[in-house]
């Protein structure tokens, strides 16, 4: 049974094609690389099926319910979570704040345990921050639960946007670009910690990413954008030596390792 | 239907008062992003200045109208470089809370005896008014030379912004400060210029407004103020034309209100077309509806 | 429901603080005149921290806070006026319906108006607050209660010190327990990046409505409140300038500090009579001047305001700390 089912998706923004007769269909447990040139409509793939973008046309189901056109945190309850190709964090609330925050739409207490404080809101609440922080723990920042997010290093911030993803408990995430301005040994802990998150949360992941050494090493199978419209899919062998990808990126100054 | 089309005369003669005011608005918001709440202020302060220059001093009316635009000017630059520019990269409501400070300032400091006082005075016409009928329509000189003046200024706003290098500075610095300054634009310069002519714009309005409506005090420039800054977004904030659509919108709305439903409604329908036009046109008549990028 | 140890603090505070006040009206140190400014703090407290629910924590930019909060002085005092007798159900009644009135009319503006953004939300606001005020103004010709543009009187002056300073005791104690909750962390979320809420499961209306409305309330519990205490209520002490007084509050006080708001309100209320004291009849016409100047003065000094994101310990719940060993603050300034 598929995860993620996109067919014929199109976004159109003022006459440009941004997106254009995109099909795509995730198994559960696949990690699948969306590549392709700067400007090719990968971010808007993203967009489109997080529900902050109405598709112009085509349908997206997520565990075969359709989700198409549903606002972004009905599409975020239902288990699709994500990152921001320029990270979006609470930057001003604090890293455990960050992650306790998405916590919301599954806390056990109303509105009045919450005014009055009743033991069904001390419970959620020590249970909610014990979650938070074994989650923390597991992306290696729980020592700076208390820091504000803005003062995180930017692979920190990294991190922290992927372990609120996590919070949301979803079957589907979507990374946006999460090893952009990273050095290889950077890199390379990216992809162990994709790695390890995959395995521990059981996730189907869809990874935008231009660091072709990641996607070469991670996915089991590649989607080749350019123009809006998808020019190849393959394994990642099949990617390399394929002359329409090739062509697609000579002379963009992208990276083919 | 005579009376009708006097009435939008009015509103049009308001309107194009209020264009004078939501200009400056518009425009330091274009540059600066802040609702400069003080404006409303120098508006009251021109107000006076002219008064004094053709009432007290004796000086010849369009003299005193310089004086008074000159000296608006230079206190908008002050406002700014003493107020707002210590607090243009801190969170935009600092500068906001600054603006709210600078306004009462100017509003207390007036009142007091040794300045302008705490009392109304009335403005004595520098000429005499005359009623032409033209059409069966009562026209007054002080209308006509209201229209002149606006139109000759709006002309002159728009030479400036579009046809000479410090209105393409002002244009780079709206949408960009750290752009404009790469591309050796003098950015601190741009914004004082800026200041100087929306407040200039404003002291003109101030004299206009003493002589068509004679009566002044350190209090007047609050609704009015408030009046044109809502032309301002109502047009869509930051865009000049739109400055000019919102205020001559406004000034038919108050005075069609004022005249065919009640004066006491006047302020609550103008401030209720606002909030629907902002339901349907989120950043005004003329405003580009900006999708954040993700 | 047993009391936390910070709670237990924060009564023993309280019960300190009125303790000093009772000791200072027996020995007459307290005027009547001082009281009634006293009163008045703290009665600004409870609509500042409403405001501070709006814009402090969930970001949402409002210039119309003074007509909810004069919404709920002539509702609770209309009511208090033509049903009461000086009775304290009554009054409890005339405050509740004076809160409940502000917070309806703010879920009936704000669902359709919280969709816009910054500026132009605090526009369409302060819009709204003008409409309110006119309606003021006019209300005498359907409600001849009212008393319309002449202001109204008549109300039972019920409100004293002791029932004040419990009221914003509880309201204190409650604005803490919402702010942290999830419903508070909803809120702040929204403040640093809406879209990011949105996308991470935070149905980002909802608790834009939430907060405004309960901020809202407030103000009109606060307006109810000062029915009570001050017998004569004028549309213009419920303007925009008023408005300004509880949005330069919030912001002086910090962006996202109960505390900040708590003490700048307090602060701004006596530093206006301070003033008139010092300056004596004979200066009294600096009265505006010198605030003017300490208002801008300041916010160039401290553009983020005296606690910006931080809280007084009495303020924040135990368990957090124990958990995380640390200090816990929860936000930053906004923009």
């Amino acid at each position: 049974m598929p995860v993620l089912e996109i067919s014929n998706l199109a976004k159109t923004f003022g006459g440009l094609k941004a997106v254009n007769n995109f099909s795509l269909s995730l198994d559960e447990g696949e990690i699948v690389g969306l590549i392709g040139p700067n400007g090719a409509g990968k971010t808007t793939v993203f967009n489109l099926i997080t529900g902050l973008y109405k598709p112009t046309a085509g349908t997206i189901h997520f565990c075969e319910e359709d989700i198409t056109g549903l606002p972004p945190f009905k599409i975020s309850q239902r288990g699709i979570a994500r990152t921001f190709q320029n990270i979006r964090l609470f930057k001003g609330n604090t890293v455990l704040d960050n992650v306790r925050a998405v916590f919301h739409p599954r806390i056990k207490y109303n509105f009045f345990d919450a005014l009055l404080r009743t033991p069904r809101y001390n419970a959620e609440e020590a249970k909610v921050t014990r979650e938070a922080l074994e989650l923390l723990e597991a992306l290696n920042l729980a020592h700076r639960a208390n820091e504000k997010a803005a003062n995180l290093a930017y692979g920190d911030q990294r991190r922290l946007e992927i372990a609120r993803a996590l919070a949301t408990h979803p079957k589907l995430l979507l990374l946006d670009e999460p090893a952009a301005g990273m050095n290889p040994a950077e890199v390379k802990r990216m992809v162990e910690l994709v790695r390890y998150i995959k395995e521990r949360f059981k996730l189907t992941i869809l990874l935008i990413e231009h660091q072709m050494g990641m996607v070469m090493n991670l996915c089991e199978r590649l989607v080749v954008m350019d123009f809006g419209q998808i020019i190849a899919t393959g394994t990642p062998l099949e990617i390399r030596n394929n002359p329409v990808v090739l062509e697609a990126y000579l002379g963009k100054g992208a990276t083919v390792a | 239907m005579e009376h009708f089309l006097e009435q939008v005369l009015n509103g049009l003669q308001l309107g194009l008062m209020y264009a004078l005011i939501a200009l400056g608005y518009t425009m330091v918001y274009g540059v600066v992003q802040l609702i400069n709440f003080a404006h409303g202020d120098v508006f009251m302060v021109g107000a006076f200045l002219g008064y004094f220059g053709f009432a007290v001093w004796g000086l010849p009316l369009p003299v005193a109208i310089l004086t008074a635009m000159v000296a608006c000017a230079l206190l908008g630059v002050i406002i700014e470089r003493v107020a707002y520019r210590p607090l243009r990269y801190a969170p935009k409501i600092a500068a906001l809370i600054s603006a709210i400070g600078v306004s009462l300032f100017l509003e207390y400091f007036s009142s007091l005896k040794f300045v302008f006082g705490p009392n109304y005075r009335v403005v004595p016409r520098p000429f005499p008014e005359v009623h032409w009928n033209i059409a069966g329509l009562s026209v007054s000189n002080i209308q006509v030379i209201v229209f002149v003046v606006v139109l000759f200024m709006l002309i002159l706003l728009q030479i400036l912004i579009y046809r000479t290098k410090t209105g393409m500075a002002m244009r780079t610095v709206a949408v960009d400060h750290n752009a404009a300054r790469l591309m050796g634009v003098n950015v601190d310069t741009t914004i004082s210029i800026t200041f100087a002519i929306g407040s200039a714009f404003a002291a003109l309005g101030g004299v206009l407004y003493a002589i068509a409506y004679p009566q002044i005090h350190p209090f007047m420039g609050i609704m009015p103020g408030l009046k044109a800054f809502t032309a301002a977004v109502l047009g869509g904030i930051g865009i000049i034309p739109g400055a000019v659509l919102g205020a001559l919108i406004m000034g038919q709305v108050e005075t069609l209100t004022s005249a065919y439903i009640s004066s006491q409604m006047r302020d609550a329908i103008a401030f209720a077309i606002l909030i629907l036009v902002l339901l349907f046109r989120p950043t005004g008549l003329l405003g580009r509806t900006e999708t954040e990028k993700v | 429901m047993k009391l936390s140890r910070n709670t237990f603090f924060y009564f023993a505070g309280a019960v300190f603080f009125f303790a000093l006040v009772k000791a200072m009206q027996f020995s007459g140190m307290l005027t009547p005149y001082w009281q009634l400014v006293l009163d008045q703090a703290l009665i600004i407290v409870i609509g500042a921290l409403g405001l501070s629910i709006i814009y402090g924590f969930t970001g949402q930019f409002s210039l119309g806070h003074a007509a909810f909060y004069g919404l709920g002085a002539y509702t609770a005092g209309a009511l208090d006026k033509v049903y009461g007798n000086g009775n304290m159900l009554f009054f409890f009644l005339s405050l509740l319906t004076g809160a409940a009135v502000a917070g309806l009319v703010a879920l009936l503006i704000g669902l359709p108006i919280l969709r816009l953004r910054s500026d132009y939300l605090g526009i369409a606001t302060l819009g709204f607050g003008i409409i309110v005020r006119v309606g003021m103004e006019n209300g005498n010709k359907l409600f001849p209660v009212l008393g319309g543009a002449t202001g109204m009187s008549g109300t039972p002056q019920v409100a004293h010190f002791d029932l004040i300073f419990i009221l914003t005791l509880i309201v204190i104690l409650l604005v803490r327990n919402f702010i942290f909750s999830t419903y508070g962390r909803a809120c702040t979320s929204i403040r640093e990046d809406e879209i990011a809420a949105d996308v991470m499961g935070i149905d980002t209306t909802r608790y834009k409505v939430m907060a405004f409305v309960l901020g809202c309330a407030l103000a009109g519990l606060a307006g109810g409140i000062y029915a009570h205490r001050y017998p004569f209520l004028h549309p213009a002490s419920f303007d925009f300038l008023k408005s300004f007084d509880f949005l330069l509050i919030v912001v002086l006080g910090g962006l996202g500090s109960m505390t900040g708001t708590i003490v700048t309100a307090v602060g701004w209320v006596f530093l206006l009579e301070v003033l008139r004291v010092v300056l004596g009849q004979n200066f009294i016409d600096w009265r505006g001047v010198i605030y003017a100047l300490i208002l801008v003065v300041s916010i160039i000094v401290r553009p983020q305001g005296l606690f910006s994101g931080k809280e007084l310990r009495l303020l924040i719940p135990d368990h957090l700390k124990m958990l995380t060993g640390k200090e816990h603050t929860h936000a930053g300034s906004g923009n």
